[in-house]
């Protein structure tokens, strides 16, 4: 476990360099010395804890943004279940396509619709949905975010005694954190549905059958853990392009800052968290 | 709540803005070096200066958006500095602010905008709300594109939405940074009209933040100009003339 976490403390510090602090110090002109990666990187775990304790103080506190909250949960799924569809049933597709190949080298090929169930619900419907819904949310998050900032917005927000951590923050969190085992569920249906297309267009194989022999030895504790840990997806979705936002300066150049950490944080800290929730559910589920 | 208004008769004494040598920093550049302002009730102040002299910052510091360094700001007596986000968003409530680009929310309507502070902040209802969102947007000229998203609508008017939205809660104090700021000199005139007639209808307290000299004179009372993030001088536009120290004779000539 300790050496996860020094991986995942060291792979978070290299690219928060060469993203977010690293072009803080090259670009803008109001920091002309490049900060020390190091301090940057505990300066921005430091911001990151701030962050977080108004967040869940506005999160748990009335009045509660339900209409805002509703909004960005209908906006989230309607616009990511396209994306979610279609990646879910090119990997159902494309992992038929090569497990079947090497199945068959291996004289397996029966075990066909048993893997590809079995990888599609275990580990690539979760992460699929989540790096799609991640460049999609994420990217649009940050940039709407950092652009009310930079446009004083937010500022006007708060002057309007609106609290933005509730009404912006919160409910985009929240939103993510629900939707994402939804959206899961979603990929895992296209997985396993074109994944029968494709393996019996190749050769044919009744959808009964193929569920029958699939699902056969699944068991719940494969299937709820897996889903389930989408909801951490889902909060550092929400988080990271709300904080990167929220702190963004700098005119149009900030909001591009922010968007493009956005993205790459969140995308490379989901990757980071699947490798510690894997390694969990292993060891609390098996 | 005792906290959060302090009792009737030093409400009443006090002046509705109060701010005693303050001083804010941002890094290593020193903004605001000890300002000290006061303004009464139902005066407009302008406070003017070269752009980049601190003169934003010490609007959002009257409304606790920035924290100061040091110093003290009264708003109606009430002490804004370290007050908690609660007792503060009350202070907020009856402040209106008109900012520099008018910071109308882009994926709403004008007249959602407009409504943003009414839903959040009282309990009319529906219809009650929407009859003082188009009576507010009527008073600013803006009724007929009610239903346009700012980015349909040009700078002028985007000025005049916010200030519609500054108004919606009833403010007793109205704050504007840079009110004609990128307006051309005909729509900045009726930016300066539409102020000067607001303020005569509501008897508002004002504090305006310009470089505009020409309209800070127009719709102003008392005059403030800054340099080096203090108030170099003080006093009615005739009192500025007066003035021999050359940055205020350049000042008031130049622009």
């Amino acid at each position: 476990m300790i050496v996860h976490l020094t991986v995942f403390a060291f792979v978070v510090g290299m690219a928060l360099s060469l993203t977010d602090a690293g072009l803080t110090g090259r670009l803008n002109p109001h920091f002309p010395n490049i900060k020390n990666p190091l301090v940057a990187f505990f300066e921005w775990f430091g911001d990151l804890g701030m962050f977080c304790g108004r967040l869940i103080w506005a999160a748990f506190t009335p009045p509660y943004e339900i209409q805002e909250f509703v909004h960005q949960f209908d906006e989230l799924g309607a616009k990511s279940l396209p994306l979610v569809a279609l990646a879910g049933a090119a990997t159902g597709v494309v992992l038929t396509l090569s497990t079947r190949d090497s199945l068959i080298r291996f004289g397996a090929k029966s075990f066909l619709p048993a893997v590809i169930i079995f990888s599609i619900i275990k580990e690539s419907g979760p992460i699929i949905t989540a790096l799609v819904v991640s460049g999609r949310a994420a990217a649009g998050i940050g940039a709407e975010l950092s652009a009310m900032k930079v446009t004083e917005q937010i500022d006007a927000m708060e002057a309007s005694a609106v609290n933005p951590y509730k009404f912006l923050v919160a409910t985009r969190v929240l939103a993510c954190m629900l939707m994402l085992p939804l959206l899961t569920l979603v990929t895992d249906f296209f997985g396993v549905a074109m994944g029968w297309v494709a393996s019996t267009l190749t050769e044919p194989v009744s959808l009964q059958l193929f569920l029958h022999d699939g699902f056969k030895s699944v068991a719940y504790r494969d299937f709820l853990p897996s889903t389930l840990k989408t909801t951490v997806f889902g909060l550092i979705i929400g988080l990271v392009p709300c904080f990167q936002g929220m702190r963004a300066t700098g005119g149009t150049e900030g909001v591009e800052r922010a968007a493009t950490s956005s993205v790459v944080l969140a995308s490379l800290l989901i990757i980071l968290a699947d490798v510690l929730l894997v390694h969990l559910i292993l060891v609390f589920f098996s | 709540m005792p906290s959060e208004a302090p009792n009737k008769s030093s409400e009443r004494e006090a002046p509705p803005v109060q701010v005693r040598s303050l001083s804010k920093s941002f890094g290593e550049q020193t903004v605001l070096n000890g300002i000290n302002l006061e303004v009464a009730q139902g005066e407009t102040l302008s406070v003017l200066g070269r752009s980049g002299t601190g003169k934003s910052v010490l609007l959002k510091l009257i409304i606790g958006l920035h924290k100061p360094d040091s110093g003290s700001i009264r708003v109606h007596g009430q002490e804004v500095t370290g007050l908690p986000l609660k007792p503060l968003n009350e202070v907020r409530k009856k402040v209106g602010f008109l900012f520099q680009q008018a910071a109308l929310y882009d994926s709403l309507t004008v007249e959602e905008n407009v409504a943003f502070p009414l839903r959040r902040h009282s309990k009319m209802s529906d219809d009650e709300r929407n009859e003082l969102v188009g009576e507010l947007l009527t008073s600013v000229g803006m009724d007929q594109d009610a239903h346009k998203l700012p980015a349909e609508i040009s700078g002028g008017m985007q000025k005049r939405v916010g200030l519609a939205r500054a108004l919606a809660l009833e403010p007793d104090i109205l704050l504007f940074d840079e009110p004609t700021a990128g307006l051309d000199p005909i729509t900045a005139t009726e930016i300066d009209d539409l102020i000067l007639r607001l303020q005569k209808e509501r008897n508002m307290t004002s504090v305006v933040v310009t470089h505009d000299i020409h309209g800070a004179r127009a719709i102003s009372d008392r005059l403030a100009l800054m340099r080096d993030g203090q108030i170099l001088i003080e006093g009615t536009f005739e009192d500025l003339q007066k003035s021999r120290d050359t940055f205020v004779t350049q000042f008031l000539s130049g622009s």
